[in-house]
């Protein structure tokens, strides 16, 4: 049996779809990686930039919607091909997310930039920055398990979220010494507290985007379950 | 192929295949059939052209009979009582297991006699008790508002979706206990089959109803149980929700999501 459908056209709306849904995700990676470039280097112009790419990302999440929905209208799509759809409308709305964390943080930067926090105060972006790079590479991982419908690789995007929450939790702690220490740092502080919990729930949104992978390889919803669970689920053989 | 497939302890089973085989002359068409019907469900044949499921839906009530090359061997039990067995006498079984067409057959009569005919059969009713039965009838195949005041004109007046639902209200004024459906819908418009999808839904509150169709999507809109057939083989049977949300075998998926190549 192969793996194309009887009817060519149908074959090229999916592949269509699952093609927006990975530029989606480029952007939206890219849009993540600018926003922590600009906390770490203040750079207002890069959070601007950052600022621009939301329209786009929001318009991709209209017009792929409504390419599953009218799939789902004329082809009546069963099983795997159904997942795959309704996974993908879960997936869109996760990165659209995903690219308001994103948004949040570049305006955020934009703010210490302009009261002028950054000349004044040294703030701890290094360790915001490293949970960052945990966040960004759990999401471009869970793309390219899309990608390649990797149930293997996406149960350890689901794995990895416990390093990423850990993180956040140091970070907060690191955080709150570092305001009991000198109560000026107090309101930048907090803000840099939003920002990686901003990137704490872009790990989330990454593993939710893996939870999808594994239903539509396995068709089961793993959502709310523990990770042995999961493990046990996306490791059976077909 | 030899899996047999168990219904959930909830259901009954109406009909049980052991081991059916099948043939015309020497084509082997149904290999090795084990198969649960459950009660007062309904259960969907469904499978490429030649799979067998029309097959399959006749030997239920042994309309194979009518040609001499064609033979059963194994069991169908309905009610636990082996149908295949010679003893038993085939219009008995066929009062019990009644047949609706894909070409509706209306009779060369009256729309009362239509369904009058197979009930003089069996019974021995009054006038009043004929007419009640009649109007019951029709009534439980959505029929009677539509000829209440023709019942004496010609069934082959009536429409096709019309046409069909009579041979129903002929199918069921007997009074079986299984309906079969070959392919009911294939000559209709989407109104008329929509109307008998209602019916279908309706009927299996009283009825075991075996239904085959080409249609999946109709598959999966009306029946609780699915059963995918392949070259005379069974290859997956289970509840319709599940088989067409992740069926258990791939050559299922490959069939329902239209990757049969």
């Amino acid at each position: 049996m192969t793996d194309k459908h009887l009817s060519t056209q149908f074959d090229a709306e999916l592949s269509g779809v699952s093609t927006r849904v990975l530029e989606m995700g480029g952007l939206v990676e890219s849009q993540v990686a600018q926003a922590i470039y600009a906390l770490t280097n203040f750079s207002a112009e890069t959070a601007t930039q950052v600022l621009r790419m939301e329209e786009r990302v929001n318009q991709l999440e209209v017009d792929i919607d409504a390419d599953l929905s009218a799939i789902i209208a004329r082809r009546q799509p069963t099983a795997r091909d159904l997942r795959l759809l309704i996974a993908i409308s879960k997936t869109i709305g996760n990165l659209e997310r995903v690219g308001d964390e994103a948004a949040r943080i570049a305006r955020t930067v934009q703010r210490l930039i302009n009261t002028g926090v950054f000349s004044r105060l040294r703030l701890p972006v290094g360790d915001v920055s490293f949970e960052a790079d945990l966040a960004t590479a759990s999401l471009r991982k869970a793309l390219d398990a899309f990608a390649r419908l990797d149930t293997v690789q996406a149960l350890e995007v689901i794995k990895n979220d416990n390093q990423i929450d850990a993180e956040f939790d140091g970070l907060m702690r690191k955080l709150i010494t570092y305001m009991m220490e000198d109560p000026r740092t107090i309101s930048a502080s907090i803000d840099l507290v939003f920002v990686a919990k901003a990137i704490e729930r872009v790990g989330d949104h990454a593993k939710n985007l893996a939870e999808q992978i594994i239903y539509i390889v396995k068709g089961q919803d793993v959502r709310h379950n523990p990770v042995e669970t999961v493990e046990s689920i996306a490791l059976t053989r077909n | 192929m030899d899996a047999k497939v168990d219904l959930p302890v909830t259901e009954k089973s109406k009909i049980a295949c052991r081991d059916l085989n099948f043939y015309y002359g020497s084509f082997h068409a149904l290999k090795r059939i084990n198969l649960d019907i459950p009660e007062k469900k309904v259960t969907a044949f469904i499978g490429p052209s030649g799979c067998g499921k029309s097959t399959l839906l006749r030997t239920f009530n042994r309309m194979f009979e009518l040609y001499p090359e064609q033979r059963a061997e194994g069991q169908i039990l309905v009610d636990g009582e082996n149908v295949l067995d010679r003893g038993l006498d085939v219009s008995l079984i066929r009062a019990k297991v009644g047949m609706v067409f894909q070409k509706p057959t209306p009779f060369p009569m009256s729309i009362y006699d239509n369904v009058a005919f197979g009930v003089k059969l069996f019974e021995n009713l009054s006038r009043v008790e004929m007419d009640e039965r009649v109007e019951w009838a029709l009534k439980k195949s959505a029929l009677w508002n539509e000829v209440k005041d023709k019942l004496g004109q010609s069934g082959s007046g009536l429409s096709g979706g019309q046409q069909q639902r009579l041979c129903i209200a002929r199918g069921i004024a007997i009074k079986p206990e299984v309906l079969l459906l070959d392919e009911p819908c294939s000559a209709l418009d989407p109104i008329s089959t929509g109307k008998i999808e209602e019916l279908i839904n309706e009927l299996k509150s009283d009825y075991t109803v075996v239904i085959v169709t080409h249609n999946m999507q109709q598959a999966a809109r009306v029946s609780d149980y699915t059963a995918y057939m392949y070259l005379g083989d069974l290859i997956e049977f289970g509840p319709t929700r599940d088989l067409f949300m992740k069926p258990q075998k791939k050559d299922t998926e490959d069939y329902i999501t239209g990757r049969f190549g």
